[in-house]
């Protein structure tokens, strides 16, 4: 009855998400850069982020969901964390060796530690994040698709 | 030996030039093309500055992010790597350049470059890696773009021959996996250089011979060897013509033929029952691929025929081992890469000017389309070894090869093999550009100038391409790569003793 109003899931779905996927979203991140300290790391960290977005399509309809991160914009981050990474590797070759850990490594178990492994870390992320949710929207609304294509 | 830090550089050129499409190709119109064209001259330079590090060192070595080997990446960089890198990227660049105009009938050039780009880099990092893991990773890369590419065009009948070939491929790369994982099983490293060293010292047991079988299949399938084959006829008509150039003419050998070369030389060391089993399937795929291509009438599919054919010729002579073989299956493999593109090249411009791949319905098209008719008469010639082509020289030194090894009946069947192989490119030739000229094909006009100017230069390396076995010639190319079968795991030995 108030779907077409309304899109998205029942109340008591959308109080819910309100409520856990800010939560979902930190611990992302919080797997995200502590890559290099603890278990997770980019990929998994990326994961989770990709995941609070489509926790926030599922429950509130595409628009919202598109309202934080547009198709483009996810094809755009997805590129950009490639090259990134691919940035850091090359940099490396520049101080002598392709993929060299080139900055100061620090205190272990420090946040700020471990030289480049959280650049990648992050680039990682933003690759898999963003082409993970990508993916899903291409496999959930194909409908949707060829409008957004040129 | 000394270490090179050009070697990362073969994957990441491209790897960029993949993302950058991706990122900025989509908006800015010219980028795809100029990106494409700069990106596989820029590696193929590199592979020639190779070819001249390799002909004064032998051997080059990379550790990837300084980490010595066993423990860290290492790419290596001898004879046989150079040869392939530079048979895959002067294919790519010439590619780019035909695609250059011919993709414009399709929307989302962009795509199409991205993916092309990362299918480069995997087969680029194939070549060069030492590691074995490292390798499964670089295979899948390439593999998973080409599925892509085959299913490009998005119609019905395309979408079904990239399911099965993505299906059939993945299958394959699981058997890569497994082979993979029982070989770190058992030796402990994913060097290839360690591994080799390990089961020189009395390693080897019934586990190797278990992962032998598994790579054999798996890299079999990406070659195309006989009973592997199934997906081949499929996949590679149904994909744009220029990505039907790059899978027969580079990527089942970079993949397929050349994956078993290393594994088989470098890390297992030959032996006569491996030697024997190469020689099988050589001898089976080479009959079946010709007498299976003998009757199509789809221009293309008789083309993918024919390379599962050729691929035979090519592990007839790796099979053989002799000098003298290994030898000339190299330089048939150069030589299929040249011919085998112009042809699936050709045969896309007819499709581009005709709107059609169907023999039947051409004809006399020579009158319409001279230079393409001309182009695609000196890649059938070379195909089917008519002197002075390329294509001659290279199947007559196997014969020679497989005679002087004493093996008198795979001389004779490569001799029929070679016959019916002019019976079927004479059929393309008679059908598709001489005769008459049908109504319907009257109004057609020759193709673009980039189109043009690719295959011309291919035409002109089938022609010339016999000049690769002159003795000055031969020594920079192609002796270079036969020395590392002759080296065997004789060079894991160097490599070790070098990093430590």
């Amino acid at each position: 009855m108030s779907r077409e109003r309304d899109p998205g899931m029942s109340l008591i779905v959308k109080t819910i998400t309100r409520l856990t996927v800010g939560l979902i979203l930190l611990f992302g991140i919080y797997l995200l850069l502590h890559g290099h300290l603890t278990p997770g790391g980019g990929f998994a960290g990326g994961v989770i982020i990709a995941l609070s977005l489509v926790h926030v399509m599922l429950a509130f309809g595409k628009d919202k969901a598109f309202e934080v991160l547009s198709v483009s914009g996810a094809k755009a981050l997805e590129g950009i964390g490639a090259l990134l990474f691919l940035a850091v590797a090359l940099l490396g070759l520049a101080w002598g060796a392709f993929f060299l850990n080139f900055v100061p490594k620090g205190e272990v178990f420090e946040l700020f530690s471990a030289g480049t492994i959280p650049v990648s870390n992050i680039a990682i992320a933003c690759k898999v994040g963003a082409g993970l949710f990508s993916i899903f929207v291409a496999l959930v609304i194909m409908k949707h698709e060829p409008t957004e294509k040129e | 030996m000394i270490h090179n830090d050009l070697i990362p550089l073969m994957v990441g050129v491209p790897l960029a030039g993949a993302f950058l499409n991706a990122l900025l190709g989509r908006k800015l119109k010219g980028v795809p093309d100029l990106l494409g064209i700069l990106c596989t001259m820029g590696t193929l330079f590199l592979g020639f500055v190779m070819l001249r590090l390799v002909n004064a060192h032998h051997v080059l070595l990379f550790e990837v992010g300084n980490w010595p080997p066993p423990i860290g990446i290492a790419m290596v960089v001898d004879g046989l790597t150079v040869f392939m890198l530079l048979t895959v990227n002067l294919i790519a660049f010439l590619v780019v350049l035909y695609s250059t105009n011919y993709m414009s009938r399709y929307t989302q050039k962009w795509q199409f470059y991205s993916l092309f780009m990362l299918m480069l880099a995997g087969m680029n990092g194939v070549i060069v890696t030492g590691d074995i893991f490292n390798l499964f990773v670089y295979l899948e890369i390439a593999a998973v773009a080409s599925y892509a590419l085959v299913a490009f065009g998005t119609e019905r009948q395309e979408l079904e021959a990239a399911f099965k070939y993505a299906v059939m491929g993945s299958l394959g790369s699981m058997f890569v996996l497994l082979g993979v994982v029982w070989m770190y099983a058992h030796t402990s490293t994913l060097n290839m250089a360690d591994m080799a060293m390990v089961l020189r010292d009395g390693g080897s047991g019934e586990i190797v011979l278990l992962a032998s079988v598994l790579f054999l299949v798996g890299f079999g399938l990406k070659a195309a060897l006989v009973p592997f084959h199934a997906w081949l006829p499929d996949a590679h008509p149904s994909a744009p013509a220029p990505i039907s150039a790059m899978l027969s003419g580079v990527l089942i050998k970079a993949l397929g033929v050349y994956a078993i070369c290393r594994l088989f030389y470098s890390v297992f060391g030959i032996t006569w029952e491996l030697s024997t089993i190469l020689l099988t399937l050589g001898t089976v795929s080479m009959c079946v691929g010709v007498l299976l291509a003998l009757k199509q009438w789809d221009m293309k599919r008789l083309l993918a025929y024919s390379s599962i054919s050729q691929v035979g010729y090519i592990m007839i002579g790796i099979g053989i081992g002799t000098p003298l073989g290994i030898l000339a299956a190299l330089f048939h493999l150069f030589n299929h890469s040249v011919f085998k593109s112009l042809l699936f090249l050709g045969s896309g411009a007819v499709e581009y000017a005709t709107g059609t791949r169907d023999l039947r319905k051409m004809g006399g098209l020579a009158r319409r389309m001279p230079l393409t008719a001309g182009t695609s008469m000196a890649g059938s010639m070379s195909l089917a070894g008519i002197p002075p082509f390329a294509g001659f020289w290279s199947k007559l030194l196997i014969v020679v090869a497989a005679v002087q090894a004493g093996l008198y009946g795979y001389a004779i069947i490569a001799i029929v093999a070679s016959i019916l192989t002019l019976a079927y490119v004479m059929k393309m030739m008679r059908y598709g550009f001489l005769g008459n000229l049908p109504e319907r094909l009257k109004g057609i006009k020759d193709v673009p100038a980039m189109m043009k100017l690719s295959m011309s230069l291919l035409a002109l390396i089938c022609i010339a391409g016999g000049l690769l076995l002159l003795p000055q010639v031969r020594e920079l190319f192609l002796t270079d790569a036969s020395k590392t079968f002759k080296a065997g795991t004789e060079l894991a030995f160097r490599i070790m003793s070098e990093v430590r």
